[in-house]
């Protein structure tokens, strides 16, 4: 009888390495038909690469992978398609200028060579009526919110006939209540016997959703538990390898002066449809603002306007009580302002100057790093090596490209850069995405501690845990308004989540003060 | 000698002339809507009408030149594939390096043709009933050879392919996000490739025009950066075969016009004006809103890396 | 990793100087053994022209001059493009700068009334100016109206080159020349001194070595150097911190430009004394240089270097045109092949090569 041939998937001693890390370390994770496992660790765990390894998207350089009780080869992601598999990736794999069913058709055997797209819209509405999944095939792509384009990935899969669903950090793009809905569309894939791989970090989640949990730590596999033998703090101790404080300790908030006003802030995407309509808020000095949301609500645009990197179309922005509404990015910075951008290889650092000249960057124009057009080498060096110190950045040398840097010591880089001389008011966006849990740690406690020396900080983050954690106030933004704004000791989840899927709050907490 | 006939004359030529213009933008277009820009253009045409020229004169029938040329240009486009997209070296640098090795080559090879006329060029084709129609006859359907009704047709079927089959549908998701494709079992290299090698094919055929049928003799530099122009071309007709047709025809009147007005304006500032026109062509598309700006396929110049990481 | 035989490939994320020299150098060497394939379908035996190269330029007082003739607009061209490269922008117009400040030059050694001992200066300031400015055009259309400066700075090489074309037919055709397309010669206040017993005009040198030398400061020690290099590196960091694009790529161009017409002005004034057709004003220097540039990644002190590297090639072309008989277009054949056997090794210095380790080797993926 041949091994694993109950088992939908079944995944043995998987290794793969990849320059300078063993992503995967001998891996061992199975997948019984109609049930949902998890794979719970935390960003770096190797959580992705195993699934990229059994989609087919790399190969590994040990160990066996088996479908169905058959030993089988993976040389390309159609392999995995035509044994069942389906991966819904964290970033979605869509063609944004595509329509829909263009998207679905593409690479789908058994379309017609002509205008295939016309025969899969068909299909597909047969098929998202069964699922639950409502999408309308004709549009494109990049008009989508991110929970509609998550159901044309699904559909993607299920069309490809896909009997083992790997779902990557699905929740991360949607509300609590779409979440919701997305484990009820799971549920009668279940029945259907389909198996679903659902990847996260986040524990709630996975205790709610899932038969078995199987947890990552650093390429290898800690254990596999039943979801209904484990709890939260045994999961967490098995994800990070000790225990884990879920309260980091916060001094009162003290807050000052206003360090950030905004009235009637409007402004449009890049595309022209409206992005923020009408945004008021104001950050004090010495508190954080936490401003909650689901992606794509807004945020970017806000954080970009009061950057000096998108211009609004109407409204004031104050900084320190001047007036900076349409002022460039370099005035804002040189107002003290400082700025932990959202993507920050793509925004925050240049990969090819070394780690001292990224630190000097949005300063070199300045004394005491440029005089009469110079750089002066020595002041740079001196700045670096107290940042590289204070900042406890690993690098091999100031003079390292830093490129070279992990994700973690390059967001400490624009942390040490921005946080530098003091700024009035900190705008950090999604700050601690994608970092460990010891970066993060890191993070979190060097915002607080530049709360604690008085700087305002506007927060954003998808992160609602985060924003529990680190903020005073809370404001939720939703299609470009704020939803209302809550005392962070106050809020409850439920509420938030409420008002990220639209429900605006009556009563304006802390906006008199 | 009247207007008509004059009008005559000169659309009828700025057809001939548009023709080489027409093919390689077509090839252009389906190399750039896969995702790679190959800037040898100039290098594939001149190579093609090399080749074409001294295989059409060996064997003393154009069909034989004509394939030669595709030949040609094909394998100087699988050079560029093999470099940009299996070895992923700059798309720009490896096409200008085709540039400067084709002309080189071409210069090279075709020092003894020089000057010879070709004994067996490609002859017009006129057209069954409708060439007899006054002045549209003349105009459109007697001096023409084949290609020139081919490269029409060529443009209609390349636009369906692109735009309502499966293949059309690889291509651009390959050029727009090729990890998509990837992602659904579509080999991102191969695709690449194909689209690559036609883009050789067209702009093979499109010099090898040039020595074969519009004026059917061998001289160094012959393609007169046509070849650019072409680039120009395929970002004016936003990667669209369609509207490629409009933009090469607009563009073989403007060369031949510069022979045309020579009694009238100096010949050196007239042989500037299809460049000028293609930067002028270029800036006006900037103007006006972003809307309305075609876009690049996304993925264009852009190497593609499984799981880069 | 990958694992060839008993040998495992591992990629790297910054290959070391010394790797970046010894694969440039080895990719030369494969160019030279290709090009030697063409010498031979040519008919003459390789070992023979090497040799006859070999003897002709490096092994004669005169030939040494030559390269180094030929290298000087290379020089100028190349650092210039250095600039240009290093902001990421793809100035393929170096050819067309350099004629501008040839036209320029000559409109001053000809027809502008200065005091003798201020024509030079004025000539190689006036170059400089036309030069930038032809070269600033792409820059603005490119971040006014978004115009692909591959096909603007190309298509400016034919329109500059078809204007010197109808200057040296028409409106500055010289009346002593005879019916040829030259301007009139120079004065003797417009000709650059040559180093006795050679054809080297050493002021453009002198100006293209110190070239290279500031340019270098300028990249490493400036403000301007320093936005230069973020913006090639990383325009949407550089908008991030609040540099200007549009006026960084501005003043980039303007040196780039700049610099390339001087080496217009020195071809003018120190070689031909007068201004005549395109094809020989330049030759091609402004799109070998592009190569000068690639080959020295970026360098101006490197460039320097290729640019004589490249200007060996340039006189060895002459020399194969006179002694063996093959057209001068063999240097373009020389040029690509040395252009592509450079993209090709590229790839090459992200890979490590180092012995498998003993342990029990893997067996791989059998069944595949």
């Amino acid at each position: 009888m041949a091994e694993g041939a109950r088992e939908a998937v079944l995944l043995r001693n998987i290794t793969k390495s990849f320059p300078g890390v063993v992503a995967n370390d001998r891996v061992t994770f199975d997948l019984q038909p109609g049930e949902v496992h998890a794979l719970l660790g935390e960003n770096g765990a190797g959580k992705t690469t195993l699934m990229n390894v059994l989609y087919g998207l790399y190969r590994p350089d040990e160990g066996e992978i088996w479908v169905r009780g058959r030993r089988v080869h993976l040389r390309s992601p159609r392999d995995a398609i035509d044994l069942g598999i389906g991966m819904v990736h964290q970033h979605f794999k869509l063609v944004a200028p595509h329509g829909v069913a263009e998207n679905v058709a593409l690479g789908l055997s058994g379309t017609p060579f002509w205008a295939p797209a016309r025969t899969v819209g068909r299909q597909l509405k047969e098929l998202s009526e069964r699922y639950g999944l409502p999408v309308d095939p004709d549009r494109r792509v990049w008009e989508l919110s991110a929970g509609e384009q998550q159901r044309v990935e699904i559909l993607k899969a299920l069309i490809r006939g896909a009997q083992v669903l790997i779902l990557d950090e699905p929740t991360s793009v949607l509300t609590p209540q779409e979440a919701g809905e997305l484990f009820k569309v799971l549920g009668r894939m279940k029945a259907e016997g389909h198996g679903v791989i659902f990847i996260s970090h986040k524990l709630d989640e996975v205790l709610s959703v899932a038969d078995r949990i199987t947890v990552m730590r650093r390429g290898r596999v800690v254990g596999t538990v039943r979801a209904e033998e484990t709890d939260k703090a045994a999961l967490a101790r098995m994800m990070v390898g000790r225990e884990v404080v879920f309260r980091l300790t916060k001094k009162a908030c003290q807050p000052g002066e206003a360090a950030l006003v905004v009235e009637d802030l409007h402004a449009r995407t890049d595309r022209g449809t409206p992005a923020l309509r009408g945004i008021s808020l104001a950050v004090c000095r010495g508190e954080i603002l936490g401003l909650a949301g689901v992606a794509g609500n807004g945020q970017r645009e806000l954080v970009e306007v009061l950057t000096g990197l998108r211009r609004p179309e109407r409204g004031r922005v104050a900084i320190l009580g001047q007036d900076l509404t349409r002022a460039s990015a370099r005035r804002i910075a040189d107002a003290g302002v400082a700025h932990v951008p959202e993507e920050r290889i793509r925004l925050g650092i240049v990969p090819g100057l070394s780690v001292e000249e990224n630190l000097i960057l949005k300063k070199h124009h300045r004394p005491p790093f440029c005089r009469a057009g110079g750089l002066r080498l020595a002041a740079v060096r001196q700045f670096a090596g107290r940042a590289i110190e204070e900042y406890r950045i690993m690098t091999p040398g100031p003079r390292t490209p830093a490129k070279l840097l992990s994700g973690g010591n390059i967001q400490k880089l624009i942390l040490a850069r921005e946080l530098s001389g003091n700024p009035a008011l900190v705008i950090a966006a999604h700050p601690t995405y994608g970092l460990d849990v010891g970066a993060t740690e890191q993070i979190r406690e060097i915002l607080l501690r530049q709360r604690e020396a008085g700087a305002g900080i506007l927060l954003v983050s998808e992160d609602l845990e985060e924003i529990m954690e680190l903020a005073d106030r809370i404001a939720v933004l939703f299609r470009g308004e704020i939803m209302g704004t809550v005392l962070a000791g106050e809020a409850t989840l439920e509420e938030i989540g409420l008002m990220m899927a639209g429900e605006r709050r009556t009563v304006a907490v802390g906006e008199e003060r | 000698m009247d207007w008509t006939s004059w009008l005559v004359g000169t659309v009828s030529r700025a057809l001939a002339f548009g023709v080489p213009l027409l093919w390689g933008t077509l090839g252009e277009i389906y190399a750039e809507r896969s995702g790679v820009v190959n800037l040898g253009v100039e290098g594939m045409m001149i190579l093609g009408a090399y080749a074409g020229f001294a295989v059409a004169q060996t064997l003393g029938h154009p069909g034989w030149g004509l394939l030669a040329a595709a030949g040609v240009g094909a394998l100087a486009a699988l050079w560029h594939a093999f470099l940009t997209v299996t070895l992923r070296a700059n798309q720009y640098v490896s096409g200008l390096a085709l540039t400067l090795f084709g002309l080189g080559l071409a210069g090279l090879l075709g020092r003894g043709w020089e000057g010879r006329p070709l004994r067996a060029p490609l002859g017009a084709v006129a057209v069954p009933v409708l060439s007899d129609v006054p002045v549209l006859g003349p105009m459109l359907f007697r001096d023409q050879t084949i290609l020139t009704y081919l490269g029409l047709l060529l443009a209609v079927v390349l636009w369906v392919v692109l735009f309502r089959t499966r293949w059309g549908i690889a291509i651009r998701s390959v050029g727009e996000s090729p990890a998509t494709a990837d992602s659904l079992g579509i080999s991102v290299a191969r695709v690449r490739y194909l689209c690559v090698a036609l883009g050789g094919v067209l702009a093979g055929v499109g010099g090898g025009y040039l020595s074969v049928a519009y004026r059917p003799a061998w001289t160094e530099g012959m393609t007169a950066g046509m070849g650019w122009i072409v680039i120009a071309l395929t970002i004016f007709s936003a990667w669209d075969p369609l509207q490629a047709i409009w933009g090469a025809f607009f563009f073989g009147a403007l060369y031949h016009l510069s022979f045309r007005l020579q009694a009238y304006v100096s010949p050196e500032l007239l042989k500037m004006m299809p460049y000028a026109f293609a930067i002028l062509v270029l800036a006006a598309s900037g103007f006006g809103r972003a809307r309305w700006r075609a876009r690049a396929p996304g993925a264009l110049g852009v190497p593609y890396v499984r799981g880069e990481r | 990793m990958k694992r060839l035989g008993p040998l495992f490939l591992e990629r790297r994320l910054a290959p070391p100087r010394s790797v970046v020299f010894g694969v440039s150098f080895l990719a030369v060497l494969v160019a030279l053994l290709l090009a030697a394939l063409v010498f031979w379908a040519y008919g003459v035996s390789p070992v023979r022209a090497y040799s006859e190269i070999g003897r002709g330029t490096l092994g004669t007082v005169g030939g040494l001059s030559d390269i180094v003739r030929r290298a000087i607009p290379l020089i100028l061209c190349g650092v210039g493009l250095t600039l240009a490269f290093r902001a990421q922008f793809w100035n393929i117009g170096a050819e067309g700068q350099l004629l501008a400040g040839a036209v320029a030059a000559t409109g001053v050694a000809l027809f502008v009334r200065v005091p003798d001992g201020f024509r030079l200066p004025l000539m190689f300031l006036a170059g400089f100016g036309a030069g930038a400015v032809w070269a600033v055009v792409p820059a603005l259309l490119r971040v006014k109206l978004r115009v692909n400066e591959v096909i603007s700075t190309l298509m400016m090489n034919y329109i500059m080159a078809y204007i010197v074309e109808w200057l040296v037919h028409g409106p500055w055709k010289g009346p002593t020349m005879r019916g040829f397309a030259y301007t009139d010669m120079f004065p003797v206040s417009a000709r650059l001194p040559l180093i006795a017993g050679t054809r080297i005009h050493w002021p453009t040198l002198a100006v293209g070595v110190l070239a290279a030398v500031v340019v270098a400061l300028l990249l490493s020690r400036t403000r301007l150097g320093y936005e230069i290099r973020v913006v090639g590196q990383n325009p949407d960091a550089a908008r991030y911190a609040g540099i200007s694009f549009a006026s960084v790529l501005a003043l980039a161009m303007v040196l780039s430009g700049g610099l390339a017409a001087l080496a217009g002005v020195g071809e003018v004034a120190g070689v031909h004394w007068r201004l005549r057709s395109p094809g020989h004003v330049s030759m091609g220097y402004g799109y070998t240089a592009i190569i000068v540039a690639w080959l020295a990644r970026g360098s101006p002190i490197a460039a320097v270097f290729t640019a004589l590297l490249f200007g060996l090639i340039f006189a060895a072309g002459d020399l194969m045109k006179t002694t063996l008989g093959l057209p001068f277009q063999i240097t373009g054949v020389f040029n690509g092949l040395i252009l592509f056997s450079l993209i090709s090794s590229d790839l090459l210095m992200y890979w490590r090569v180092r012995w498998a380790p003993k342990e029990k080797a893997w067996t791989g993926q059998a069944g595949l």
